[in-house]
């Protein structure tokens, strides 16, 4: 994981994002690397959410390149980021609570029965999404029974699961998680920070984006600190204090010494 | 590491176990108001030994043939988390446009019927590009168009009833027999559109996404649905189900009445709130709406047998939406 020579999966450079007198993004980096979970934190108003939303297609920089595996990208919507491979689990859950598990991770990307019964009569082929929403549940070891539970009757975590599974199921190169642990409880974000470990596990990076300094700390392979719309540091949190990181968020202490470790 | 998430697993046995039947018994969200289309029947049947011959049934069904159609647009929009106040009005300019082209100018009877599918699609469409575009809540838009429509039927009938209609415009008021059972080809023809409806919902992808934007829009929209589409989708189809309405009312009353379908819009909730479906949008089935038109009209059918005034029969219907909407509430409650 240390070799110089990797090319990162995603990249960004000089990204600047206006609105109005306000000046999102200020010509920031970014840079994640094969198999990573890199955390993204900041200070309110630091970019943070502008530089992710420039990432997955929800907003369209100003100016600056994106590079995905090398060659440069141009998102103009969610759809087209994630038609790349990169899936995005939304903060607020986007998942239709009275629909079944099954329907939840197929939503928008339904399986449609072979032959006749799916090319003209658009049958969905119920079985095959139930037995693949299992599959892609039991990867990462999510243990729900039914998939054709409605979301409503599970818990927070679980729903998180749900939203984490169907993304972690459908991206074939970034998955980026946007607080994924804020509206839950200490048990149930163990979970989800076990599930983005797994995710890793298989092969994806992750973009984590969290205000849990702890939570950060503990699964992060690298931390990206943006401060005033630009990147002033990357860290390893296990040779990195909490409290340093927090200082370079909040300007008490500089960046640039630091970002090459 | 590798822990499996199943919380609450020391509760989990029992209490997943209830909780996962009674979703189920939800996805069935059809037999609370079924069992109580049962119970009626039974009532009546007791009460009335002419409520369950095959001619009384078939008149039931006859009865709310108008009104069920009109609730399977109507379950549509209020899928969506919608409401349609204007489906009886838009229906009542469907029947006019029919009528008035088939007769006044001589039109081809089914170059009429079309005419007046298109203008009631179109006002569907209406009606949905103003919830989308303008993003008015639904209530408001069809409030509206309900007086557009209803005030453009009186002034292109000049308050005038249609009648002397070509055979094409009643052919679903013809009946066939089956034994000793006048059916209508209309009442055929309504549970066909319940059929395709349900399947629709059911079975395709579109149905799954219709469900999704009642249920949370923003997850729908944020998983690559265009939900503007949908909706305008929607609420057109929907529009063209009331035209489709308007051609069974012409087969049952042989004449375009620019004063019909003025509390129908009403009636085709109060249906589908019967049968089970959620006004707050995602929950619910076609199927149930079926019932709950049923429910109706065999409540008026059976009161009438009874010999009861049709006043009574109004006040009994208001009491069995708040009791359906109730027993529903306390059913979703024990479910949390």
């Amino acid at each position: 994981m240390e070799s110089p020579a990797q090319i990162p999966v995603l990249q960004a450079r000089g990204l600047v994002k206006r609105y109005g007198n306000v000046t999102a993004l200020d010509g920031t980096d970014f840079d994640l690397l094969p198999g990573e979970i890199l955390a993204v934190i900041g200070d309110n108003g630091a970019g943070k959410s502008s530089l992710i939303k420039a990432l997955s297609g929800a907003t369209i920089p100003d100016e600056g390149q994106i590079f995905l595996d090398g060659k440069q990208v141009h998102f103009r919507s969610p759809l087209d980021a994630r038609k790349q491979g990169i899936e995005t689990v939304y903060q607020d859950l986007a998942v239709a609570p009275a629909l079944a598990i099954a329907d939840n991770l197929f939503l928008g990307r339904e399986l449609r029965r072979p032959g006749v019964l799916g090319s003209v009569f658009r049958m969905l082929d119920k079985k095959r999404m139930l037995t693949e929403a299992s599959s892609h549940m039991q990867d990462l070891k999510i243990g729900i029974r039914s998939m054709r539970q409605a979301v409503e009757t599970l818990s927070g975590g679980q729903r998180q699961g749900v939203a984490v599974a169907r993304s972690a199921a459908f991206a074939r190169h970034v998955v980026i998680m946007d607080e994924p642990t804020a509206a839950l409880g200490v048990k149930e974000s163990g979970m989800v920070l076990d599930l983005i470990r797994r995710v890793r596990e298989k092969g994806l990076p992750v973009i984590l984006i969290s205000h849990n300094m702890p939570h950060v700390f503990e699964v992060a392979d690298r931390v990206h600190i943006q401060r005033l719309g630009r990147r002033v540091a990357v860290v390893r949190p296990h040779n990195f204090s909490m409290s340093d990181a927090v200082a370079i968020m909040t300007g008490a202490m500089a960046g640039e010494e630091v970002t090459n470790n | 590491m590798s822990k499996v998430i199943t919380p609450n697993q020391t509760e989990a046995g029992a209490s997943d176990d209830t909780r996962r039947m009674l979703s189920q018994a939800f996805s069935v969200s059809t037999l609370g108001p079924l069992i109580a289309l049962l119970i009626a029947s039974a009532f009546f049947a007791i009460q009335s030994p002419r409520f369950l011959t095959g001619t009384n049934l078939s008149l039931v069904v006859q009865q709310v043939m108008v009104i069920g159609t009109l609730a399977i647009g109507q379950t549509l929009v209020i899928l969506t988390a919608g409401i349609d106040l204007s489906n009886g009005a838009v229906m009542a300019l469907g029947t006019i446009v029919m009528t008035k082209f088939a007769t006044d100018y001589g039109l081809n009877p089914f170059a009429a019927i079309l005419a007046g599918l298109i203008v009631c699609a179109l006002f569907g469409a209406l009606n949905g590009t103003l919830v989308t575009r303008l993003g008015l809540p639904p209530f408001i838009v069809t409030l509206g168009t309900l007086n557009i429509a209803f005030a453009l039927t009186h002034i292109y009938s000049n308050e005038q009833t249609i009648s002397d209609l070509p055979a094409a415009l009643t052919f679903f008021g013809n009946t066939f027999k089956i034994g000793e059972t006048a059916i209508t080809y209309g009442t055929i023809l309504m549970f066909v559109l319940f059929f395709l409806t349900w399947f629709v919902l059911q079975q395709t992808a579109v149905g799954r996404h219709i469900y999704a934007l009642g249920n949370n829009p923003e997850a729908a929209r944020l998983t690559g649905i265009n939900t503007r589409r949908l909706l305008i989708m929607v609420y057109s189809v929907a529009g063209l189900i009331y035209g489709i309405a308007g051609l069974l009312l012409i087969s049952r009353t042989s004449v375009g009445d620019p004063q019909a379908g003025q509390t129908d819009n009403l009636d085709s909730i109060t249906a589908v709130v019967l049968g089970g479906t959620s006004l707050f949008g995602g929950r619910g089935s076609v199927l149930g709406t079926l019932v709950g038109a049923l429910i109706v009209g065999i409540f008026r059918n059976g009161l009438q047998l009874m010999g009861v005034k049709s006043i009574f029969q109004v006040l009994i219907t208001g009491v069995l939406v708040i009791l359906a909407v109730s027993v529903d509430q306390l059913a979703r409650r024990r479910q949390k």
